[in-house]
């Protein structure tokens, strides 16, 4: 990206059926690695697999073809904001299937009933709070029963009540539908308690991974630094910059 | 400064370069998205129905000043009675076109730009992509063949109001003979001079509409970005709309 490499050396397997939990300090790239994932940017070396098939490899319109499987929970929702909570989940259904408007209504309320908004199917997204409207976004990344789904931070600006809703909801969809879920996330407390696997990302490569518990026993700098949350160390406090002393004894113009 | 000017030169030769493969991509995706015409008739509706109000009152006004303006210059040469031929031809071939274009890019060119940018600003525009919806067949091509739809309508709509307002003061106010105002308008206004403005709001609509979502659909995903889209789409709308206007007058000629 603009001539710098983000990632180097970067080597993640996601197992399926499993909670991925990829960690990592802001501006590691962590939406980047989301958006190679799913196609939207493309690697300019190495490869991508997802569900056996190379990204770089795919046509567009077989790339479609595999989103079809992918649900993915955007940082705000990204909720379509012309359409009422009920058409936002039904959008999938209506762009991809026959269905008639009867068993869409019933797949529709099956899934906002999963995440608790049955009764708020026709508001307008304007009129829903932080987490309903992720809520509603959770609803329609799975009202195509997709393979793997993709969490965006999705936890940010939440209250502890939504979050613990989105926490219960990421665990139970993993359960009960086999779903392959991967969260990209800086909560450390919160996303230990449902992943399965965690990987730590920082400068590029993965620095440790593991389960929550190996985790947090590792003994690495950079781990204990982001686990602990320690605010100077191998990520360094200060952005680059020359020495503060010399810069005051130094006769240049201030700044 | 030499450098300067040849990158700038190449730099708006890419963008109009971008502009026209948008435009490609824009047809090949229309004949689909008619298939689904409620969607391009929403958008009618958003674009056409909501400039309605601004069409209409500022065709009433510039008919009327046309008559007032055209009644005045006839009565020194003693041909009041062309003034039917005159304001009808001036609304036709050039007004009408000309100001409901520009109208219509401040009022539904920047609508569709911001709301086009907001969206990608939101990750609606992602959200799509990721859902396996092509956002340019689902949300650009509707708002683009919407616009071209609309534009030719209002400056019907337009020109058929001003010749009303040119009528109000000239017949109505000045005293102009009510018969010679049309019989002249009937005898002298030639199918090809309509045939000019209807081609005219054509392009124009065409234009407009590309602009307006080109702009917001390639806006920066932030406020500023935002901002300057639909700002863009006013100044770029306007200078094309003139350009143009020019040639295809001289190509009538």
């Amino acid at each position: 990206m603009n001539g710098r490499p983000v990632f180097a050396g970067l080597d993640i397997k996601i197992p399926r059926g499993k909670i991925t939990a990829v960690m990592g300090p802001s501006g590691t790239g962590k939406t980047t690695l989301l958006r190679l994932i799913t196609g939207q940017v493309l690697a300019d070396s190495g490869a991508i697999e997802v569900a056996g098939e190379n990204l770089r490899a795919l046509s567009r319109a077989n790339l479609y073809v595999l989103r079809r499987k992918m649900g993915m929970l955007f940082q705000n929702g990204a909720l379509l904001t012309d359409l009422s909570v009920f058409e936002n989940v039904a959008f999938p259904l209506r762009e991809h299937t026959n269905l008639t408007e009867r068993l869409i209504r019933q797949l529709v309320l099956t899934k906002l009933q999963a995440v608790g908004l049955r009764g708020a199917a026709e508001l307008m997204p304007a009129e829903l709070s932080g987490g309903m409207s992720r809520r509603v976004a959770l609803a329609r990344a799975i009202v195509m029963d997709p393979e793997l789904l993709i969490y965006d931070e999705p936890f940010v600006g939440l209250d502890p009540i939504s979050l613990g809703v989105i926490l219960r909801l990421i665990r139970r969809l993993n359960d009960t539908l086999g779903i392959t879920s991967i969260v990209v996330s800086h909560d450390v407390s919160e996303i230990s308690t449902v992943a399965d696997q965690v990987f730590l990302i920082s400068g590029g490569k993965v620095v440790a991974g593991g389960t929550p518990q190996e985790l947090k026993s590792n003994p690495t700098e950079i781990v204990k630094q982001f686990i602990g949350g320690l605010a100077d160390g191998p990520v360094p406090f200060h952005f680059p910059a020359p020495d503060y002393f010399d810069e005051l004894l130094s006769r240049k113009e201030a700044l | 400064m030499f450098k300067e000017l040849w990158e700038s030169f190449t730099d708006a030769l890419e963008g109009l370069g971008s502009v026209v493969h948008f435009l490609f991509r824009l047809v090949v995706n229309s004949p689909r998205a008619l298939l689904r015409f409620d969607l391009i008739s929403q958008q009618i509706f958003n674009s056409g129905a909501f400039s309605l109000v601004i069409i209409m009152l500022s065709g009433l006004f510039v008919g009327m000043v046309l008559g007032l303006q055209g009644f005045q210059l006839l009565q020194r040469f003693g041909s009041e009675e062309a003034l039917g031929t005159a304001a009808t031809i001036g609304l036709v071939k050039e007004l009408g076109p000309v100001v409901t274009a520009l109208l219509f890019a401040g009022r539904a060119g920047t609508a569709l730009a911001s709301e086009l940018g907001l969206m990608r600003a939101t990750d609606q525009i992602s959200a799509m992509e990721m859902m396996a919806v092509d956002p340019i067949q689902r949300v650009v091509v509707p708002r683009f063949l919407g616009g071209v739809i609309s534009m030719p309508l209002l400056a019907a709509i337009f020109s058929v109001i001003g010749i009303y307002g040119a009528q109000l003061i000239g017949v109505q106010i000045m005293g102009v003979d009510s018969g010679s105002f049309w019989s002249q308008m009937r005898a002298a206004v030639s199918l090809s001079d309509v045939s000019e403005g209807i081609v005219k709001s054509l392009v124009f609509g065409i234009a407009c509409s590309l602009i307006a979502v080109y702009q917001g659909y390639y806006a920066a995903p932030t406020a500023e970005g935002v901002g300057r889209a639909t700002t863009r789409t006013v100044v770029t709308s306007a200078v094309v709309i003139l350009f143009l206007d020019y040639l295809i007058t001289a190509a009538f000629l």
